[in-house]
């Protein structure tokens, strides 16, 4: 029972926190949300072939580093803390968890080793629960047509739809749920990328006309498999707000450091430092969560207790990344309003993010299925 | 990281579960489940006489070294302990002041006789120990002791004054206190730290009736009591260091004890609410879920504050307190909202009664060993680094 970092967890860890501090910085993050693209390409090339971040959880006959959940987690937590603008995340964490989790050996094969190297770039809605991912695929049906498919139907946000070399949906077949891969170039996708408020994470309305697709799930691991990557999901999203809440705290204690009123540093006053304690208390909360759960993904725990587990902490990132957020805006008091200082940039993506791979109220009520309903 | 146990630490798990279950029996079975905070006043008696079974077996102060008569147990296996034991129903320990707080003190800053005289008696479960910190002058501000000592000329120590929340004092047979020893002196400075017998005509115990109906606090009045020359620890003056260093203590490894016991009340609490049907109720469901996420961050958070077996003023340790105690406290107002008015009557149903003593005793979580607010202070200036609280200059 050992909860330390090995010495090559904290090496991944410190280098992503030096590597983001120095190319995604305030006026970075900036200038991506301002470009077309919503990233900046020379950074996503630097972090699939100089840092290798894409294959950190793919299997090494994938073509990946062989490391799993506790790393890139780890990485997860410093790109939430830098509001990193890049395909990463619905690449690496997203897409490659899904295709690793319920795709057919040749699919793996396919396209694993390509998002390792940091090749591809894909976009994938961020669904809600397992449930609703089979109600989101009745927007889309897939009929078989040859040994291809054609998808019809909408897939209202897809994360990086419109700048995605590949898009993965779930769509509806005769037999079932099916994950399909669709070139985002073919003749019969149709984008419509979408205003968010958050800037910091692209998304695209996309329509499919008989659009050419490939099947890449494997019927046999579709069941166990969603459940599996659904906790991934959450579980990368949740280390992502951990770091987005620490960042809001930080910028917080900095800036109560300096601002004087009533001749001293906002920061002395008890009503003040409390509720930046009470932000830490969240913090420190939601980060042995997000530890324990990795922690979990990476051993040999069984589904449905990794569901819970991934559930857990991904109800506290929500939690902690809006309260948090919502305190760093209060405590900057009017600058904390302004488009020019951060906190409103942290506060945008927590309120974005509390929708993605299930809301709370609905992970709650899983949650309470799990407990309640079992030994009735 | 590694969540996964070793062999050894499971034959270990399976051991301590099978001496549970054999010797928790018989008279003792009696004892299940009671005796926690809120229910320490439980069968005192046969309590102390489980504490000597405990120690018959070798199962009385696991952690400590064993050239001091514990059984040297590695941080793993006291957690592993400490989650069998109170998973088996194991009863609130009557010895945990001896041996949590007062034993690993004179370990660390005690004479090789205090040693010898006292650390046995903890061991076998003969001796039983109070706390002597609190005054009502000195509960947030404990530095602010007014109780005074002074030297006799054979050596002894006197005693004048008051403390207060001394839990089970009745129960005891000795108490450590910290006195003002050098007069005039302010705040942590000049404090002296005495063992005394609570059997004496200069100690006064009276019991203060708490909000659950029970009294297992007192206050002890001293007036004029004895302290042996040789019963003093460390040096005059030194008093401070002796009772922080004893603090540290307490945030040792039987958190993780602890936290069975709230899985076993949360457990009452499902129990109970699939009983009467608050179980279909999606606002009860969503906060019985929200309450075992608290127990995995507990957990969690507990292996944090164990891995690498220091227990120091990291960011993990800074907010157990405050997480644990306003955790219980809800738990508390979740427990009642699903009993609904059941729980408004007085009950001796074991699947009831602990819930109500819960609600109400949670009440004290957030205010003994450094309230809410001293902890958001304490959080806010060594986790954050932020402007410290004014203090006067002792």
């Amino acid at each position: 029972m050992d909860f330390a970092l090995t010495d090559d967890q904290t090496m991944i860890r410190d280098a992503a926190e030096s590597f983001l501090g120095d190319v995604s910085d305030s006026a970075a993050v900036r200038r991506a949300m301002d470009s077309e693209n919503g990233f900046d390409r020379e950074v996503w090339q630097r972090i699939g072939s100089e840092l290798g971040w894409c294959g950190v959880a793919i299997a090494e006959a994938h073509g990946g580093l062989g490391l799993g959940p506790v790393e890139l987690a780890l990485i997860q937590e410093q790109a939430g803390r830098r509001l990193l603008c890049s395909p990463f995340f619905a690449t690496v964490c997203a897409a490659a968890t899904v295709i690793a989790e319920i795709g057919s050996e040749p699919a793996c094969a396919q396209w694993l080793p390509r998002i390792a190297a940091g090749e591809i770039a894909m976009g994938m809605p961020l669904y809600g629960d397992v449930g609703d991912w089979a109600t989101h695929a009745q927007a889309i049906q897939a009929r078989a047509d040859g040994d291809r498919w054609r998808l019809d139907g909408v897939a209202a946000q897809v994360a990086d739809g419109a700048t995605a070399d590949v898009l993965l949906v779930f769509a509806e077949t005769d037999s079932g749920l099916g994950l399909f891969a669709v070139e985002r170039a073919a003749t019969g996708v149709e984008l419509n990328p979408l205003p968010t408020w958050d800037r910091t994470r692209r998304f695209a309305a996309v329509r499919f006309a008989a659009a050419g697709a490939q099947r890449l799930d494997s019927a046999a691991r579709i069941d166990d498999g969603l459940s599996r990557a659904a906790s991934l999901l959450r579980l990368y999203l949740a280390a992502e707000q951990l770091g987005c809440a620490q960042q809001c705290l930080d910028l917080t204690v900095d800036y109560t450091a300096t601002r004087k009123q009533f001749g001293r540093v906002v920061g002395g006053f008890q009503a003040v430092k409390h509720r930046c304690a009470q932000m830490m208390v969240k913090i420190e909360a939601l980060r042995s969560a997000v530890h324990g759960a990795a922690a979990c993904a990476a051993g040999r725990v069984e589904t449905r207790q990794l569901a819970m587990e991934c559930i857990m902490a991904r109800l506290l990132a929500v939690d902690a990344a809006f309260y948090c957020a919502q305190e760093a805006i209060q405590l900057h008091g009017g600058v904390g309003f302004t488009w020019e200082y951060d906190p409103q940039l942290y506060f945008k993506r927590a309120q974005a993010a509390a929708n993605w791979f299930g809301n709370a109220e609905r992970l709650r009520a899983e949650l309470a299925d799990a407990l309640l309903d079992d030994a009735a | 990281m590694n969540l996964e146990p070793t062999a050894a630490d499971e034959a270990f798990r399976v051991e301590v579960a099978q001496w549970m279950r054999e010797h928790l029996s018989g008279d003792f079975a009696a004892l299940k489940f009671r005796g926690g905070p809120g229910d320490e006043e439980h069968e005192p008696a046969l309590r102390k006489r489980w504490e000597r079974e405990l120690a018959s077996g070798g199962w009385t102060c696991v952690g400590w070294p064993r050239e001091h008569g514990g059984r040297g147990l590695s941080i793993e296996q006291q957690v592993i302990f400490h989650e069998e034991y109170a998973r088996a129903g194991g009863p609130g320990r009557m010895g945990h002041i001896g041996e949590g707080l007062i034993g690993p003190a004179l370990i660390q800053f005690g004479t090789p006789a205090q040693q010898q005289r006292f650390l046995p008696e903890i061991v076998a479960g003969r001796e039983y120990w109070a706390q002597g910190y609190s005054e009502p002058g000195a509960g947030s501000d404990l530095a602010n002791v007014q109780t005074r000592c002074w030297q006799e000329a054979d050596g002894s120590w006197r005693v004048q004054g008051q403390k207060i929340w001394t839990s089970l004092a009745h129960e005891s047979d000795w108490i450590f206190v910290i006195a003002r020893c050098e007069p005039g002196s302010k705040g942590n400075k000049g404090l002296a730290f005495l063992l005394m017998p609570l059997d004496q005509p200069g100690i006064e115990i009276r019991p203060i009736r708490q909000i659950s109906g029970g009294a297992e606090f007192n206050e002890v009045y001293f007036d004029g009591a004895v302290a042996q020359a040789d019963h003093l620890v460390g040096q005059p003056g030194e008093g401070w260091k002796v009772a922080m260093g004893l603090l540290e203590v307490e945030r040792g490894v039987s958190t993780l004890g602890q936290q069975m016991h709230f899985a076993h009340e949360l457990e009452l609490i499902i129990k109970a609410a699939k009983r009467n049907g608050r179980a279909n109720d999606a606002a009860i469901r969503a906060r019985i879920a929200q309450a075992w996420c608290g127990l995995r961050v507990m957990r969690y958070n507990a292996l944090r504050m164990l891995s690498g077996g220091q227990i120091g003023l990291r960011r993990e340790a800074l907010i157990y307190k405050y997480y644990w105690s306003n955790w219980h406290r809800d738990l508390g107002e979740l427990a009642m909202d699903v009993l609904g008015a059941e729980g408004s009557v007085m009950s001796d149903d074991p699947d009831v009664r602990p819930l109500q003593q819960m609600f109400f005793f949670s009440r004290a979580d957030t205010i003994y060993a450094g309230t809410n607010e001293i902890q958001l202070n304490l959080i806010a200036e060594r986790g954050l680094g932020m402007p410290r609280e004014p203090r006067p200059a002792g």
